[in-house]
């Protein structure tokens, strides 16, 4: 590969100036509003003195729940781009009639519909499901950290490095035009010869690292680390949901991982695994990437509805009707979630007994999933429902989720996916169970979970706001895409030649217009929420009358969650405790043995992108010094031997007490 | 709260209503036998779901209302979270609406199976015994669509048409990468695969021009590849048959190889006559000269390979870098770079007519091209100069019928 | 990190305990955990497996297995890693002795033996790329070379780790976190060897044979 290569060559593979895309006004205009952002941002944070704050209190800690809110901190920045990129999609669709281009040439407009479906799964809905994890899991299973408070750490920097590397190729470069999955061949080097598919890869691949093994300690932590007496059948539902969640990641990424790799192979190496020629099959890769991507819905999907359990148990002041068949329910889905991935290529051709046989398998998920819906309806039944913002998620969620099952189960029939699949009417699906249940189940678990996080209660009246603003805005982006689909439209089209879907399309584009009000209604509730957090200050530590043990702690938490390890006699714990009349210890604190942060984790993460963005332009010398500038991190790291500390009684003592005089006050 | 919640509902059902009265909803509404089944079952199934779903609905924003918190006449039950009968039925409802709808999945799946021939030309008729099916084969290229008709001889670009009432045997293949060929108005969508051969059958009812487009993204010409199917009466086929081999040209395999090449929003074209095994050179990966078929290599796979003295084999084999070292350089897209495999990337710069900045449309327009184009003189690797420099060259060339028509209102 | 489970002494004399004024010290996950790490590695592996599955007999009009592989030296490459899982049994056996000596003895062999089974692999490839039998040969040749690649790059990754834990071991001794370090990689070894044989089977001898 050196064969003829001159020395900028070398030193800098294939990138060059021309890299920069100095000639799209629109990414300018990005770039610049991005880096005064940035710079502002960069000055604040020196001017108030804060970098160290962060490196030593955020960037290295490991404690799960800086972790957990870090990732929800990507997400949302993260969603912001992901939204960009839609509200693009949607006004050049509503624009390009008539022998209009639009806006966005295809060039443009096929990077911007990868990037949305790569950010939206990989960098906002899976860090957002991450946070909630990381963040509640330990606390409702009464333990001080999770199993592997580094590797969390570290996980949570590897996911960060592929948000990054994805970042990067907005303004170094271009990103895949090949759809969020890269199907082969078109994904394949000869028909992509840019660096946006290995953008696409090298970005997925960091991630990758960082979801698996968070996935593996969170198994770990809630199979060994839940308190005395809470067996598995006293679990809470998000904490069961989380472990089904942890096993499909854990079952699920490495193929992904290994799928990619092989990609790579051929587009670095010139191996023939998914080439039209030399005996590959590109079809291999869809069977491939689709055994990884259909349990990957149900990794999103069961923490949303981990989430809605809680709340809606919360907040009907109710036992959850039929914990045992919500149990069952969740596990029954992670297991069908494998047999089902061929329904994304009915028309293949893969014949036609195959063809029913994942058609049916799709339609049993739905039983168990209509079972969980009949659960919610009945803890409802012979409740007391309060409405906090929580509560007008999880009902939104359940209007809006069973349309998006039914549209779900309608795909499942082979010849009815025959004339819907890729058309309109799938996106309009997709969306509706993502939007409907994840989203929604994500901005509930934000309001439920923001006390216990920061001690006050988010502001009601922009959480309606952006409740309503969602809600509505989905329901007007959303249909309008069901009646394209049955008009014929399919999907991925950047230009349109029928004037009579215009009016759908405009319609669409409006409904993402009042999505984008709700977006801006959540982020002015945060600011609102933040500057009146003394009127919303919440010290009881249990705001919601909550049932769980999460709500038994101070809120925040102090870093060792549980000054003494509770005890469980009840899935409803905390609940349980209350009734019986439990006692807060007041004395007799001991030293609390806590891991030590650590900088590896972050130092790693910075070293992978490096690394990525050496072998996505081919700067051999880079990749080669990074890699074992990586794998010497890595070994150093293990001769570090003093990893722990203890929090000295006295100071255990201190932040009782202090919790102490808090709850006096309030009485 | 509620009220709310039930303007949200009733909005949708709006929305539903006017999508299902004020459009064209081809999809519900199509023209041919086996897209009109296919719009039955999405009725049936959505009925047979729906026996679930509204009480659903229903239940939760009734429930959500009675059990308010401010209603304090409705009962209130705290600890009840268990009823072995609830259970059953909330896990037995599903199942019953599934056991239903499952029985008719396996049923229509085998029954529509595009691979099956058809035994019914609507509702009402078999397909006659005498009846010979006609053969469409046809080649998903970058960014157009190539028809064959091997009982005629025939080809065209962009634009097929088919008696009514006489059931169609589509063959599908693709040159480069993965594209779907769907008519929505005629029959569900299939991919087209390269070296791959996928089969669809189809019949449509009524005469008419529909819309036929690839439904899976296939890079940047995608958005214009569709093309206009033609129902029409047998004496209207004849005659449609008898212009495309007056006003066309021959499709040999020079003039396949220009025409594969990348190029966007291509005219209609017509060829006379197709050379020989064309189409099944095109399905192996064999048209350009010297390389080896799919099909031989496949046999002598089966066979046990090639051995070890077979290095010649190998370049014969390589097709996904046909097009290297052929395409000019001269305006390469922003950061388009070179692939590490060692082989050329193929064609670096972005397709023809895609970026270029000429008034677009002219596919659809009544005036802009009315040539046929002689391949063989047409000059497909001007690169930068974008299809609508091409001027109508060689022969006769007649204004096109569909050429001529407007867009479709 | 102990292994002592707490003991919930509550509830005998009427009132429920809520919560345990002993440190609570759950069980180690580190087992688990490395449990689960090698059951996705094990994933990555099927997915190779299912893509030789796939493809192994797509040559291309090329060299098929039966043309290419020397079983005998499949063979003696197998015995060197399957000597390598016996002779990390014995430093394990030692380790459990807390004999340091010894342990890192076998420790040594173990490696010696980790690398003669890389050498001959790297010899193999080698063999295989100068016949014109590379993996851009043929889908079967990507596959091949993937699979057993991706084995070797585990192997090689393996001599590293245990060359870091000979050094820690040495300069520590066998305390508790080396030993825990030491079972980790034991199942690893073996988790490989496991991978080999199932490599050796599908691959060499039912491409040969088969």
């Amino acid at each position: 590969m050196f064969g003829n290569t001159t020395l900028t060559q070398f030193l800098f593979g294939r990138l060059s100036l021309e890299a920069i895309p100095y000639h799209e006004p629109i990414l300018i205009v990005t770039f610049i509003a991005v880096a005064i952002g940035g710079i502002a941002m960069l000055a604040l944070i020196t001017k108030y003195k804060l970098w160290g704050y962060l490196w030593t209190e955020w960037f290295t800690s490991v404690d799960h729940k800086k972790i957990g809110i870090m990732y929800i901190v990507l997400a949302i920045i993260m969603l912001l781009r992901g939204f960009a990129d839609a509200i693009m999609m949607r006004i050049q669709q509503a624009i390009a009639f008539n022998g209009s281009e639009g806006y966005l040439n295809p060039h443009h407009y096929d990077q911007i519909f990868t990037a949305h479906g790569v950010i939206m799964i990989f960098f906002v809905a899976m860090p957002f499901v991450t946070g909630f994890m990381n963040y509640v899991v330990p606390l409702q299973i009464g333990a001080r950290d999770v199993s592997f408070p580094f590797l969390n750490n570290f996980s949570f920097w590897m996911t960060t490095a592929g948000a990054v590397i994805i970042m990067m190729s907005l303004f170094v470069g271009e990103f895949a035009r090949t759809g969020w999955l890269a199907y082969p061949p078109l994904s394949g080097a000869d028909y992509s010869p840019g660096v946006g598919v290995d953008y696409y890869i090298w970005g997925l691949q960091v991630a990758g690292i960082g979801t698996t093994l968070s996935g593996i300690n969170l198994i770990a932590t809630i199979v060994k680390m839940r308190a005395p007496g809470m067996t598995f059948m006293k679990m809470p539902i998000f904490t069961w949901t989380s472990l089904c969640t942890n096993v499909l990641i854990v079952a699920t990424f490495p193929i992904l991982t290994a799928t990619l790799a092989l990609l790579s192979l051929d587009r670095y190496v010139g191996t023939n695994f998914f080439t039209n020629d030399l005996g590959g099959n590109p079809m291999m890769y869809i069977n491939l990437i689709w055994i990884w991507g259909h349990p990957e819905v149900y990794i999103l999907v069961l923490p949303a509805f981990g989430i809605f359990s809680e709340v809606v148990a919360t907040f009907s002041g109710k036992r959850l009707f039929g914990y045992a068949s919500m149990v069952y329910a969740t596990c029954v889905i992670m297991i069908l979630s494998y047999i089902v991935w061929l329904h994304h290529f009915f028309t293949m051709g893969a014949g036609a007994s195959v063809n029913a046989f994942f058609g049916i398998t799709t339609m049993i998920i739905s039983i168990p999933t209509g079972a969980k819906m009949f659960n919610w309806l009945f803890t409802m039944y012979r409740g007391r429902i309060r409405y906090e913002l929580p509560m007008y998620w999880t009902i939104g969620f359940m209007v809006t989720f069973v349309i998006g099952g039914m549209t779900g189960v309608m795909l499942a029939i082979p010849p009815a996916d025959f004339v819907l699949h890729n058309s309109l009417f799938l996106i309009a699906h997709f969306h509706n169970v993502i939007i409907g249940g994840v989203l929604f189940g994500l901005m509930a678990g934000v309001v439920y979970w923001w006390p216990k996080a920061f001690g006050y209660k988010l502001d009601k009246f922009w959480g309606l706001i952006s409740f309503w603003c969602w809600q509505i805005g989905f329901f007007v982006a959303f249909m309008p895409l069901y009646v394209l689909g049955l008009m014929g439209v399919t999907r991925r089209v950047n230009q349109f030649e029928d004037p009579s879907l215009q009016i759908w399309f405009v319609i669409a584009a409006i409904g993402a217009g009042i999505i984008a009000c709700g977006i801006g209604a959540f982020i002015i509730q945060l600011v609102v929420s933040f500057m009146r957090r003394d009127q919303l200050r919440e010290t009881s530590g249990d705001p919601w009358d909550g049932r769980t043990l999460e709500w038994s702690t101070s809120s925040p938490p102090p870093d060792y969650n549980f000054a003494f390890t509770p005890v469980v006699h009840d899935h409803d714990s905390w609940y349980d405790m209350k009734l019986r009349g439990y006692e807060r210890p007041l004395g007799g604190f001991k030293p609390i043995h806590m891991p030590k942060n650590t900088g590896t984790g972050i130092v790693l993460a910075g070293i992978s992108i490096v690394f990525a963005f050496a072998m996505i332009w081919y700067i051999w010398w880079l990749a080669a010094i990074s890699f074992i500038a990586m794998v010497a991190t890595a070994i150093g790291h293990t001769f570090n031997y003093n990893r722990d500390f203890h929090i000295p009684a006295e100071t255990v003592t201190a932040t009782e007490d202090a919790r102490s005089k808090l709850l006096a006050e309030r009485t | 709260m509620t009220p709310q919640l039930k303007i949200v509902a009733r909005l949708f059902a709006l929305l539903v209503l006017v999508g299902l009265s004020g459009c064209n909803l081809v999809v519900m509404s199509p023209s041919g036998d086996i897209a009109k089944q296919q719009a039955n079952l999405i009725i049936v199934a959505t009925v047979l779901m729906l026996i679930i779903i509204v009480p659903v609905i229903f239940l939760t924003l009734f429930f959500a209302w009675r059990y308010r918190g401010s209603n304090t006449s409705a009962p209130y039950d705290p600890e009840w979270h268990h009823s072995t009968g609830l259970e059953v039925i909330i896990w037995s409802a599903p199942l019953a609406i599934i056991i239903a709808l499952g029985a008719v999945t396996w049923i229509s799946t085998h029954k529509l199976d595009p691979y099956r021939p058809l035994d019914r030309l609507d509702a009402q008729r078999a397909v006659p015994a005498e009846t010979k099916p006609i053969t469409v084969e046809v080649v998903a290229l970058d960014w157009k669509w190539l028809f064959f008709y091997p009982d005629y001889g025939i080809a065209t670009v962009n634009e097929m048409a088919a008696p009514v009432d006489v059931p169609i045997n589509f063959r599908i293949t693709a040159s480069s990468v993965m594209n779907s060929f769907y008519v929505p108005a005629l029959a569900g969508m299939i991919y087209a695969m390269p070296g791959m051969e996928t089969k669809l059958h189809a019949v449509i009812n009524k005469p008419g021009e529909y819309e036929g487009l690839s439904s899976n993204y296939s890079g940047d010409g995608f958005s214009h590849m569709r093309f206009k199917f033609h129902g029409v009466d047998q004496a209207g086929f004849d005659q449609w048959v008898a212009r495309v081999k007056q006003n066309g040209t021959a499709l040999n395999r020079d003039a396949y190889l220009k025409l594969e090449k990348p190029s966007a929003r291509e005219p209609v074209r017509y060829y006379a006559s197709v050379e020989d095994g064309l189409y099944r050179a095109v399905l192996n990966m064999c048209a350009t000269p010297g390389k080896m078929c799919m099909d031989e290599m496949m046999h002598i796979d089966m066979a046990g390979g090639g051995g070890i003295e077979s290095h010649e084999n190998r370049a014969r084999l390589e097709h996904d870098n046909r097009h290297a070292g052929e395409a000019a350089h001269g305006t390469a897209a922003p950061a388009a770079t070179f692939p590490a495999t060692g082989n050329p990337a193929r064609s670096p710069e972005p397709a023809e007519g895609v970026n270029s900045q000429q008034p677009q449309g002219q596919s659809g327009g009544p005036s802009m091209h009315q040539g046929t184009h002689a391949p063989g003189m047409h000059d497909m690797q001007g690169g930068a100069s974008g299809s609508t420099t091409e001027t109508p060259q060689g022969g006769a060339a007649p204004a096109q019928l569909n050429n001529d028509a407007p867009a479709k209102p | 990190m102990s292994q002592t489970q707490a003991q919930t002494h509550g509830a005998d004399n009427g009132k429920p305990q809520f919560y345990l004024t002993e440190d609570h010290h759950p069980e180690g996950s580190t087992m688990l955990g490395f449990w689960l790490y090698l059951m996705s590695d094990c994933l990555i592996f099927a997915v190779l497996f299912a893509t030789h599955g796939v493809l192994g007999r797509n040559y291309a009009a090329g060299p098929s297995p039966a043309d290419l592989f020397d079983l005998p030296l499949v063979a003696l490459n197998t015995a060197m890693l399957l000597f390598s899982s016996i002779t990390y049994g014995f430093a394990m056996l030692q380790m459990e002795r807390g004999a340091k000596i010894e342990t890192l003895f076998w420790l040594g062999v173990t490696g010696v033996f980790g690398a003669a089974f890389l050498s001959l692999e790297l010899y193999e490839f080698n063999h295989l790329i100068h016949e014109g039998a590379g993996p851009t040969r043929s889908a079967f040749l990507s596959s091949f070379f993937t699979l057993v690649g991706t084995h070797g790059l585990h192997v090689t990754f393996g001599i590293i780790w245990l060359i870091t834990l000979m050094v820690q071991v040495g300069r520590h001794g066998l305390i508790e976190a080396n030993k825990r370090r030491l079972m980790c990689l034991s199942m690893f070894w073996h988790f490989l060897d496991v991978v080999w044989i199932g490599v050796f089977s599908f691959v060499y001898l039912m491409g040969v044979l088969g």
